[in-house]
């Protein structure tokens, strides 16, 4: 005990180090220069992201399209250098546009204070608003007041997010795709999609089944962040897009992807004008310093979340697990295959698809399931299958004279199973039971593709606002350490006292 | 009391019991004797329903097993006829098999209390009384692994015995046991003959094979070579093998 006490007390002070540190990565040499000695500007943006900004084009795969490919090209363009695009994850994008990955991230970055501590942006080249989408036959929501108390479901990360936490009632669903939230709208599993307008246009406009309500609302303005010393870059960025907003460029390409609305004049105010409406926040959020106050609650809600589909998945793995380690053990050849089968497939294939078919898939043939419902019966399922052939293997150690001697007895085959048998069984499969719940603590992220917010969502939720991901990182991490560690101990201390004599 | 007829078993072709004949009346002690790999267990496990032969039958109290080849044999029948013989028959085999997660006593009350369907205190009673009758009454909370080998199996015997079997089967009882265990083991078989129970053995201890049995029976190759009293095996025997295989003996 006292090394354990040991232990978790240098991570303590590991951390509290940490935690008064801010590591400032600094790039040597200035990055207007390099774009133009190397003739190459290297942009950071996520495709997955989705249309209408960037995506792959369905006729070209390798080809990436989208409004914002063509502004990036056209800015490259006027500064007489080529592009070099860089995948990166949205979550993630400002972090490695600090880390020195590429020299410009522009992929519907909202410019808010929150961000402006971190890098800086150049004059906005487009004014979004948020827009209500509903189902077409949906007649009850009209205005954004009318969302309190609704499913809505939005990206994550954006100001449509803030706004509808602001309203305080609305039970929000946050998704990391853009098609996710107006399938389950569809599904019924949503009121309402609140959302980006130029992703309401491209994906709900041209849908008979989704309808847009209600005027837009919040307007703000989508951004290029630079690294906050590039300040000579930003000015030569602000002077390329001043020429493409004067020349028509701009407009032409919007008007290209059906998102040029009147709002876009804004763009063409005085750049001092411009450079003030950056720097006010775009909605009135208040401004929270990340404090312990405000994080730690949230975090305990994922963890609180985490847990809850860890015990009961792992509830089902278990019963699961063992009927079908004894289908496969004692059935008869169809049972036995039926049960093999099973196993392979699930232990064959990713559980993120099966979490898929699950959640996305079902709806197809009428079985509409909860987030929550889906993700304990998809890991649930999933593991029941690693569980079997651990319960198979335990079983299969206990010597047969064990069975023998019970059948002597006159104890039946099930008798004997149960009281013989799984009993001795559990003894031995104790120790990789243990081993498949803590990894099946950690899997269970992977259910927020199915807009589960859990401890690993919650994190990145936080570190992408506040762009602190190294301290939250380590806090998150201590939280599922301090999640397993204990199961560990009571598995340890189990496995001593049911040990055979 | 149990009649054993025809009965042969072979395993991919290779014969394991050919013919095997047997006709034991209430209160009888027969010893099967002969070299390892002969068949001895094979056939107490038959009997036992543990293993399935092809052709012959073994009857116990008009319950019959017949073998899998036979024209009349049904699986149905045979798994009843084996649930029922079980319930008849005890049996102690040589690695002790008890239940290691259990203590001695729940050893001995698992079966009577979920077979049997009697009560946990009748149950606990007649285990202790069964305990007693094989001198281990204050182990009754030990668990299998803190006892030796001759206690282990001494609790075997009385986990048999509580199920109050008519006959007791005893595969090669003191084969794992350290030489001065083994006493302690035969004295309680012995005890159990003098009160009555019906008993095959199959064993290497010729001298108390002589000691207790009415009949012996000498078998080499899954056939019986040869049958007879004690007196008759040990003292005179007709068979050359016979001969040659009590010689490796001091009886």
């Amino acid at each position: 005990m006292e090394r354990h006490f040991f232990i978790l007390s240098i991570i303590a002070i590991a951390l509290s180090v940490l935690l008064h540190t801010d590591n400032n990565v600094c790039t040597a040499q200035d990055t207007l220069e390099k774009i133009r000695t190397t003739g190459a500007l290297t942009w950071g943006f996520d495709a997955q992201g989705g249309a209408p900004y960037v995506f792959t084009d369905q006729k070209h795969p390798k080809k990436l399209i989208g409004f914002e490919v063509e502004i990036a090209e056209a800015i490259a363009k006027e500064l007489g250098v080529k592009v070099h695009y860089f995948q990166n994850e949205w979550d993630s994008i400002l972090l490695s546009l600090q880390r020195g990955d590429f020299d410009m991230a522009l992929n519907g970055i909202e410019i808010t204070s929150e961000r402006q501590q971190s890098v800086l942006f150049t004059r906005p080249y487009y004014v979004y608003s948020e827009q209500i989408v509903v189902r077409a036959s949906d007649f009850k929501i009209n205005t954004f007041e009318d969302l309190h108390g609704k499913r809505v479901g939005t990206l994550y990360n954006t100001v449509a997010k803030q706004m509808l936490e602001e309203m305080g009632d609305v039970k929000i669903k946050i998704y990391s795709g853009q098609v996710e939230p107006f399938k389950d709208l569809l599904d019924n599993r949503l009121d309402a999609v609140f959302i980006d307008l130029p992703i309401a246009s491209y994906y709900a406009k041209p849908n008979p089944q989704l309808r847009l309500v209600g005027e837009p609302v919040g307007e703000g303005y989508y951004g290029i962040a630079v690294r906050k010393e590039d300040t000579r870059f930003a000015e030569e960025l602000n002077r390329v897009i001043e020429k493409l907003l004067r020349s028509g460029e701009i407009k032409k390409i919007c008007q290209k992807w059906g998102i040029w609305n009147l709002a876009q004049e804004k763009l063409y105010l005085h750049e001092d004008l411009l450079q003030k409406y950056a720097e006010i926040p775009p909605s009135p959020e208040k401004r929270v310093p990340l404090v312990v106050t405000t994080f730690l609650p949230t975090l305990l809600k994922g963890a609180c979340i985490t847990i809850g589909i860890s015990v009961l998945s792992m509830m089902i793995a278990v019963s699961l697990g063992i009927i079908l380690a004894i289908m496969r053990l004692y059935g008869n050849k169809w049972v036995k295959k039926l049960s093999t089968a099973y196993i392979e497939i699930y232990r064959g294939t990713p559980l993120l698809i099966q979490l898929y078919i699950l959640y996305y898939g079902l709806p197809n043939i009428g079985i509409t399931l909860t987030a929550f419902t889906a993700a304990i019966l998809g890991l649930g399922m999933n593991y029941a299958a690693y569980e079997a052939e651990i319960y198979r293997a335990g079983i299969q150690a206990i010597p047969g004279g064990q069975t023998e001697a019970a059948l002597s007895l006159g104890m039946s085959r099930r008798l004997t199973l149960k009281k013989i048998i799984l009993p001795q069984a559990l003894r031995i499969t104790l120790p990789p039971i243990t081993n498949d719940f803590i990894s099946l603590l950690k899997d269970s992220s992977l259910v927020s593709v199915i807009a589960l917010v859990e401890l690993t969502k919650s994190y990145s939720i936080l570190a992408a606002s506040s762009m602190k991901f190294f301290q939250l990182g380590i806090i998150t991490a201590l939280l599922y350490f301090g999640m397993s560690y204990p199961l560990s101990l009571y598995s340890r201390r189990l496995e001593k006292k049911l040990k055979v004599l | 009391m149990i009649k054993i007829s025809n009965l042969t078993k072979h395993y991919d072709h290779e014969p394991l019991i050919k013919d095997f004949h047997l006709n034991v009346v209430k209160g009888d002690v027969i010893s099967i004797i002969g070299p390892s790999g002969s068949g001895k267990s094979t056939i107490l496990r038959c009997v036992n329903g543990l293993e399935n032969f092809q052709k012959g039958y073994i009857s116990v109290n008009g319950h019959t097993i017949y073998g899998i080849l036979e024209h009349d044999y049904n699986q149905g029948k045979n798994s009843l006829a084996i649930k029922d013989i079980r319930g008849k028959i005890g049996m102690v085999f040589q690695q002790f098999n008890l239940f290691p997660h259990m203590t001695v006593l729940n050893n001995l009350m698992v079966a009577p209390m979920h077979v049997m369907e009697i009560g946990h205190d009748e149950a606990e009673s007649r285990a202790i009384s069964m305990l007693k009758k094989v001198r281990l009454g204050k182990k009754a909370k030990s668990y299998p692994g803190q006892l030796s080998g001759g206690e282990q199996q001494r609790v075997a015997i009385a986990r048999a015995l509580a199920m109050k079997p008519e006959a007791m089967l005893f595969d090669e009882p003191t084969s794992s046991l350290d030489p001065e265990m083994i006493d302690d083991v035969l004295s309680v078989i012995r005890e159990l003959v003098s009160e009555g129970m019906t008993t095959i053995i199959v064993t290497h201890e010729m001298r108390f094979a002589k000691n207790i049995s009415r009949q012996v029976v000498f078998v080499e190759h899954g056939r019986i070579v040869e049958s007879g009293s004690p007196e008759m095996i040990f003292c005179n025997p007709q068979n050359g093998r016979t001969k040659e295989f009590l010689n490796h003996f001091i009886v």
